[in-house]
């Protein structure tokens, strides 16, 4: 049965149209206000309050917690220092990636290295069996530990108002400790949105008290609650993939195509193939030895006038859906099927429509034009998509 | 807003070219020449744009008249803005930003009514008040929809010369009066209605509630010298109509910063393209060849002269014929006609910075209400007592006043917390009783009227100003060059309408002289954030080159 988060006495009220959406078990909603849109607006504009905390959290402690990272992702955990935050896919000894997370440095406690892990899917087992040999403990604090995406440009007015701490020296993917309410905390510099943002990690018996004190702090600079829809939109705009939707975790695929290799779905730029071994290195040198994966994870810009006309065809006035669809369409060059795009959503601040998809490498090329299915009114057409670079929407802020 | 004031100086290289005429040269950097500007750049043409204010941006303009608080000073709201523009242009890449405007909100002694784009909530409370108009609103919605789509067009297409026998001019409008034909009679019948009849007459033919159709009755009479019950103002409503089929393709809301921030949009792509951007460069007329028959530049205010093959004016109708040109070149039938094209500016604007938001008394909780239009507009009575007074010369005591509050999507036009409220108040006619000059003796009162009358409804509201910008039609004028105030450069009645605006015959953006073109809002379709003047002006003259072989 889905459960509430230990913030849902206080999502619960505010989400009064009952749109709630199942996450790991948990209820996450969809939208509180009548329109997303509003909530994507608070994103770009504001500053959005985004309950995340289904997401799967580990804690690794002990004197090889990193060495347990390094063992298991594809960065180098060399770099990794206490108050560093990596974004990270790992794979399976196949080079397949299992899931992508973030990985948070903690400050060093009593000698022992502490590592928060994050993941979309559960992860205890797979950090287990790697620990094999390592001097780590390796708790689910899935439960225990409350997390709340704090994002848009005013966030950092409304976490500096509701802790009394500057922030503006916090980095891009970094972290640190700090005290919300009375509350100990721990504030990294990450987020879903592709803007600048906080993610909170607070202790779960007091999540209602820190949710309480943010909302305080946020009001003058119209801070909202979000659901997934908009985050839905702001990560598409970020360029940002979603697992078991962009890619299928290798835990879960059942044919060979369904697994996807991080130089597939655009994470090839982490990977640090010369940082000493990892869990599947050696399938991902092969990987590039034979001449790279042959598909690539593409920015699509889809031609809106041709879905106008796909409309106007039948006398239809123009429409779209304001949320990202994530059924998966087949793209075409020459006629040819060269791969799929797999999300697709109307950017109300872009104003255009965009697509996350997986094409041929031949076909990866920025400014390549293809075709993607577009149906209206059960008929089937194509329209023009264009690759881009990623990400879509990348404000200086973001890093700033 | 740093780069709508940003003045380009020319270039090392534009200086040197200064000499060779430009290949058109822009007066008024507002939202119609900019778009012209960036449509002849873009077309490979060096053009040049003088504006006579610091700011760009015409009547499309940010400012931060009280610090800390930025208004949209006179337009407050993108409406129709036209789809292939922001995607010619890039504009989204430039800095465009609409942000969402959500319902209206009319408030009532001891009452409200409030619609939002939240479909059964709307019907919900329209049913409160009378469960037949919550139907009818329905039926409406669907047939303003069909009326919208079926003149729709018409924003697009260049209007046909009535005197040309050129069948390519008229295939456009063939394609209506077939399209026209294909209605059903009942839409048939609705479109001759929305043609002939009042706002007023029409709404009753649908609803009974009051505030409903005072609300709704509001988007006929906007920038007219015209009441509720006035004819001709049903057509106005469909315009409204345009917008929101749009809406979905998002050309309707706020714009972040304000609507000065859609003309440095529209300003970044001209430049990008390689147009030049002069401000405080105020023309004082346009040269003509000696014998008068052809522009050949312009001659600033400060006396420097500026060669151009074209000259295109973005001003209204009565500055681009009856001050740019000197007196007696034009003909007397035609300048006539100029004279007799109605301006008769309505409305004024309050903008005022407030520490707190306003509470009106009944409200249904929250400050959601407040993040779409309030419209003091309680019953259609109101609305055309306010009319009243304007006939003979006064501004209305208790006027039609559209709120919003732009600081509640967009907190970068206000301090953390403070708000920025934008109030559209009509009427205000420029022709008072004592004469437009008497303007500066009447502002004060003016503002306090609008003041008044909002308090009555949040009466908080007196308490939390901090700030208040009073721009009265005459400011309009003497500020921004809007003869008479026009918010629209001439009042959009039907008359004044496609091939007839601004003068019959002359609606396809050129004039009686020769390299001497128009892109305001005076044209073709009209004013409003539409940009569709200066992008057709901007395309017939590019098609008039070519077709010259120039």
């Amino acid at each position: 049965m889905t459960v509430g988060t230990a913030f849902h006495p206080r999502t619960a009220p505010l989400n009064a149209g009952l749109q709630w959406r199942e996450w790991s078990g948990f209820f996450a909603a969809s939208a509180y206000h009548a329109s997303h849109v509003i909530e994507v607006n608070a994103i770009r504009e504001a500053a959005a309050l985004i309950d995340v905390s289904p997401l799967f959290k580990y804690e690794l402690r002990g004197p090889d917690a990193v060495r347990l990272v390094d063992r298991l992702i594809v960065r180098d955990a060399a770099k990794l220092t206490p108050g560093r935050v990596f974004y990270t896919p790992w794979c399976d000894e196949h080079g397949k990636v299992l899931d992508d997370g973030t990985i948070h440095r903690l400050d060093d406690e009593d000698g022992a290295q502490v590592v928060r892990w994050t993941a979309a899917d559960p992860q205890v087992r797979w950090l287990r069996m790697n620990a094999h040999g390592l001097d780590v403990e390796v708790r689910d604090v899935s439960e225990s530990v409350a997390a709340v995406a704090l994002q848009g440009p005013l966030s950092r007015d409304v976490l500096e108002a509701a802790t009394g701490a500057p922030f503006a020296d916090l980095r891009f993917f970094r972290r640190r400790r700090a005290t919300l309410a009375g509350i100990p905390i721990d504030v990294s510099r990450t987020g879903y949105t592709g803007d600048v943002g906080y993610e909170l990690w607070i202790p779960a018996d007091r999540a209602v008290e820190a949710w309480d004190a943010l909302v305080a702090a946020g009001e003058p600079y119209r801070l909202r609650p979000a659901g997934m829809l908009a985050l839905d939109i702001a990560r598409l705009e970020a360029g940002l993939i979603l697992i078991e939707v962009d890619y299928t975790s290798a835990a879960h695929s059942q044919v060979p195509s369904q697994s996807y290799s991080p130089y597939e779905i655009g994470l090839g730029r982490l990977v640090d193939l010369g940082a000493g071994d990892f869990v599947g290195r050696r399938a991902l040198i092969a990987e590039m030895t034979a001449g790279g994966p042959p598909r690539r994870l593409v920015g699509l810009d889809i031609d809106w006038p041709e879905i106008e006309a796909l409309h106007a065809a039948q006398g239809l006035p123009p429409s779209a859906s304001s949320i990202v669809s994530r059924a998966a369409v087949p793209v075409f060059a020459d006629g040819r099927q060269v791969g799929r795009v797999t999300s697709t959503g109307w950017s109300p601040l872009l104003k255009k429509m965009l697509g996350l998809g997986s094409v041929g490498a031949a076909h990866a090329r920025p400014g390549t034009r293809l075709a993607m299915e577009w149906t209206v009114e059960a008929r089937r057409g194509t329209v023009a998509a264009t690759v881009v670079d990623l990400p879509f929407f990348d404000p200086p802020r973001k890093r700033a | 807003m740093d780069s709508a004031r940003t003045n380009t100086p020319g270039s090392r290289e534009g200086a040197a070219r200064a000499a060779e005429p430009w290949d058109a040269v822009i007066i008024g950097g507002g939202h119609n020449g900019l778009t012209t500007a960036a449509y002849l750049a873009r077309a490979g043409w060096r053009v040049l744009v003088l504006e006579k204010r610091r700011i760009l941006g015409g009547a499309t303009t940010s400012d931060e008249i009280v610090p800390g608080f930025t208004f949209s000073v006179l337009s407050y709201v993108v409406s129709l803005l036209r789809p292939e523009i922001i995607r010619d242009l890039e504009l989204a890449k430039h800095g465009l930003e609409i942000l969402p405007l959500d319902g209206t909100f009319t408030p009532l002694p001891g009452d409200y009514l409030w619609r939002t784009d939240d479909h059964a909530q709307t019907m919900r409370e329209i049913r409160r008040w009378s469960a037949a108009d919550a139907d009818a609103y329905e039926e409406y919605g669907r047939l303003m929809a069909d009326m919208a789509r079926f003149i729709k067009p018409i924003l697009g297409m260049v209007p046909p010369d009535p005197t040309s026998l050129d069948p390519r001019d008229w295939l456009g409008v063939a394609g209506l009066a077939r399209d026209f034909a294909r209605l059903p009679e009942r839409q048939q019948s609705a479109f001759i209605g929305l043609m002939t009849m009042s706002a007023a007459d029409f709404l009753d033919q649908w609803f009974e509630t009051e505030p409903l159709k005072a609300t709704m009755s509001a988007s006929g009479i906007i920038g007219t010298f015209l009441g509720v019950r006035s004819p001709g103002t049903a057509y106005v409503l469909l315009h409204h109509y345009m917008g929101e089929i749009d809406g979905a393709f998002r050309a309707w809301g706020l714009h972040k910063g304000g609507t000065g921030a859609i003309s440095a949009a529209i300003a970044s792509a001209a430049r990008a393209h390689g147009a030049e951007i002069r401000t405080d460069a105020g023309v004082g007329r346009v040269t003509l060849s000696p014998a008068g028959d052809r522009a050949t530049g312009v001659v600033l205010e400060s006396g420097e002269e500026i060669a151009a093959k074209v000259v295109v004016s973005s001003a209204d109708v009565r500055r681009t014929f009856l001050q740019l040109l000197e007196p007696g070149i034009l003909p007397a039938d035609f300048e006539a006609q100029v004279r007799r094209f109605r301006f008769r500016g309505s409305s004024g604007k309050v903008n005022l910075a407030l520490d707190a938001l306003p509470t009106f008394t009944t409200n249904p909780g929250g400050t959601e209400y407040l993040r779409g239009a309030v419209s003091i507009s309680p019953s259609l009575e109101h609305m055309e007592r306010a009319y009243d007074e304007a006939k003979y010369g006064r501004f209305s005591r208790r006027p039609y006043v559209d709120i919003v509050i732009p600081s509640l999507v967009d907190p970068s036009v206000a301090p953390p917390g403070r708000h920025v409220m934008s109030c559209f108040v009509q009427y205000a006619p420029y022709h008072l009783a004592e004469g437009p000059g008497d303007w500066d003796n009447q502002r004060e009162a003016f503002g306090d009227a609008v003041i008044d009358l909002v308090s009555e409804f949040a009466p908080n509201l007196r308490d939390v100003i901090v700030g208040k910008q009073v721009v009265t039609p005459l400011d309009m004028e003497r500020d921004w060059g809007l003869t008479e105030g026009n918010i629209f450069h001439g009042e959009l009645s039907l008359e004044q309408l496609f091939f007839s605006r601004p003068i019959p015959g002359w609606a396809r953006y050129r004039t009686p002289i020769r390299d001497y073109w128009m892109c305001g809002s005076s044209t073709h379709p009209g004013g409003g954030i539409m940009g569709a003047n200066g992008r057709l002006a901007a395309l017939e003259l590019i098609r008039s080159r070519r077709s010259r072989g120039a």
